[in-house]
């Protein structure tokens, strides 16, 4: 479990480096991407609409003539901060809620790991239109939709997780010197949950891009005209056949996004879950 | 094996009731009357008189809750605000076209998933392998919106094999590309868990055995390891099954199906609130049953599964 990376094991796996620098790049494209383009993802410009992809605009325009390039590049910050944030989120609630179900077991278990169980029985796209359906649509209604369908899962996990931990002899020794629950909990057995959440987070960064993208997508996400790729997609879907490129690129740049934290996911997991390294 | 059926059904119960408490505390919050909203705002006096009997919304939360749960289990989901019409009869109606939908998409998925998997595993590490492992991959990374979109495209608008959307009275032209489309997440799954599944068997002693014996290659393959490492693949794709709900809710939009996705999204541009949240309770519900199902059905006919629950009650 002590497993550290080093540049070496990425130089041994060419799939996790490539996806290990386009995620650099992606997140260096949200930081200052915005300021490099050359247009401004909201001017409307009615004499330049549905332009394909050329010289002037390498990645098109769209229906009004706005720039398909800027919007993708703006967009990048929207899905992976809803992304990031959202793996955070759920990570922290999930990791609250299984550490004390595991630790103190008996009732105080029973109820919650019962409560896990109902939020693990909707289907994830379902429970997140009910919440975000509720409160107005935006930034914050996206994460907090995709924390409240995901933080149960983690939760399971870390249970399962500190109710092994708690039977360590070093758990037993520092509650036999009389260290507090706390102490127990926050030195002894979350440090030693740690690696292992760390790669089940970056696992699911993937997939929470992926509902973030499918919620803007039935217009429950962040609201037009700020572009997100998965409205972009929505919006500009009946023109797909006279112009793809503004449909095409919005959802290649999901994909690659996807594809990068889901190669990486495997790798971290191979490299740091005692259970792959076989 | 009673015991444990008996337990198994007794625990979906408070599944079911904290299914019913997320939707009701989700119609609390609601903006504006969750009596009009279960209603509609076209309701006549009498029946706005009589939900709002049933709530009590004047009653303390728990005892709303009591109420609610009763019209729940009389299949009072409420009325659209737009149609008027009953949400539960509306869902009964969709939810065949949802379920053609999806069957074709596990059949698509299973057959698909298991061949590349199958594969892989015999072919390790040659380009036939490496090409399962993107697809491995890609099908879980693609938007399923944007994979139909694209679909559509190539196939229905460039190519003119398939048509690009609708469902054709049935025929079975207009069900290939949602169900190509809706399938695809699962089979990288299973293309996945079968590729793993089938490596473990091959290096198993019987498979030697079959091969020493002087077996074809292909019957050692599919008749001492596939058979054998059946039992992860048809697990996960049992499990599996409830989740085609999200996916549908896409595909339906995207190739015009008309089902419980489509249904949906009507509902959510029209913030339509008795259709959204009949959705999602009715989705859950299918949903649980759903593994509810695959879990009983294992118990009947994988005799492992019996043995260890067995064992784990003693």
């Amino acid at each position: 479990m002590t497993a550290t990376l080093s540049y070496k094991d990425f130089a041994g796996n060419l799939p996790a480096l490539i996806a290990f620098i386009m995620l650099a790049v992606l997140v260096l494209t949200a930081l200052i991407g915005p300021l490099v383009v050359s247009y401004d993802p909201l001017a409307v410009n009615l004499d330049s609409s549905r332009q394909p992809p050329g010289r002037t605009h390498l990645l098109g325009t769209d229906n009004i003539g706005r720039d398909i390039l800027s919007r993708v590049v703006h967009g990048a910050r929207i899905s992976l901060s809803v992304g990031i944030a959202a793996s955070l989120f759920s990570l922290c609630i999930g990791t609250a809620f299984g550490l004390v179900a595991g630790y103190f077991g008996g009732r105080t278990d029973l109820v919650l790991s019962q409560v896990f169980d109902i939020f693990l029985a909707f289907p994830s796209l379902i429970l997140a239109i009910g919440i975000s359906a509720i409160m107005p649509p935006g930034l914050f209604s996206a994460m907090l939709a995709i924390t409240l369908v995901s933080w149960a899962g983690f939760a399971r996990l870390v249970r399962g997780m500190t109710l092994s931990l708690k039977e360590q002899t070093y758990v037993e020794a520092s509650r036999a010197i009389g260290a507090t629950t706390g102490r127990v909990l926050f030195r002894h057995i979350l440090p030693n949950a740690l690696p292992l959440l760390l790669v089940a987070g970056s696992l699911r960064v993937g997939g929470f891009i992926l509902l973030e993208a499918a919620l803007s997508f039935l217009g429950l996400g962040v609201q037009p005209p700020t572009p997100t790729w998965g409205s972009m997609i929505s919006l500009n879907r009946m023109y797909i056949n006279s112009a793809p490129w503004m449909v095409i690129f919005p959802g290649l740049a999901i994909s690659i996004t996807v594809v990068s934290f889901n190669i990486l996911g495997d790798f971290l997991r191979d490299k740091l879950d005692p259970r792959f390294q076989a | 094996m009673l015991v444990y059926l008996f337990k198994r059904v007794l625990l979906f119960i408070p599944t079911l009731l904290g299914i019913t408490l997320i939707t009701f505390l989700l119609m609390q919050a609601l903006p504006g009357d969750p009596v009009q909203g279960m209603a509609g705002e076209r309701a006549n006096p009498e029946t706005l008189a009589r939900i709002r009997a049933e709530l009590g919304s004047d009653r303390p939360l728990p005892l709303q809750y009591l109420g609610y749960l009763k019209l729940v289990a009389q299949g009072e989901l409420g009325r659209s605000y737009y149609t008027n019409r009953r949400v539960a009869d509306d869902l009964l109606q969709k939810f065949p076209n949802t379920l053609r939908l999806a069957l074709a998409a596990v059949v698509f998925a299973s057959l698909g998933g298991i061949i590349l998997g199958v594969i892989s595993a015999v072919k390790r590490g040659t380009a036939w392998d490496r090409f399962a492992s993107i697809v491995a991959i890609g099908g879980i990374s693609l938007p399923v919106f944007w994979l139909g979109l694209t679909l559509m495209l190539v196939f229905a608008l460039y190519l003119r094999w398939l048509p690009p959307s609708g469902m054709g009275n049935g025929s079975f032209h207009y069900l290939i590309l949602p169900a190509i489309t809706l399938g695809t997440y699962s089979l990288a799954y299973i293309a996945r868990i079968t590729r793993t599944s089938m490596m473990e068997s091959l290096s198993q002693p019987y498979v030697t055995t079959a091969r020493a014996k002087g077996l074809t290659e292909m019957a050692v393959v599919l008749k001492h390891a596939l058979k054998n490492s059946l039992i992860p693949i048809v697990t996960l794709i049992g499990l599996d099954l409830g989740s085609y709900l999200n996916g549908a809710v896409l595909t339906e939009t995207i190739f015009g199906w008309d089902g419980l996705g489509r249904y949906a999204l009507d509902g959510i541009m029209k913030r339509d609130y008795p259709v959204i949240m009949g959705v999602v309770l009715f989705g859950a519900v299918v949903f649980v049953s759903m593994n509810l199902i695959v879990d009983l059905s294992y118990h009947f006919l994988d005799p492992r599964v019996r043995v260890k629950s067995g064992l784990q009650q003693s």
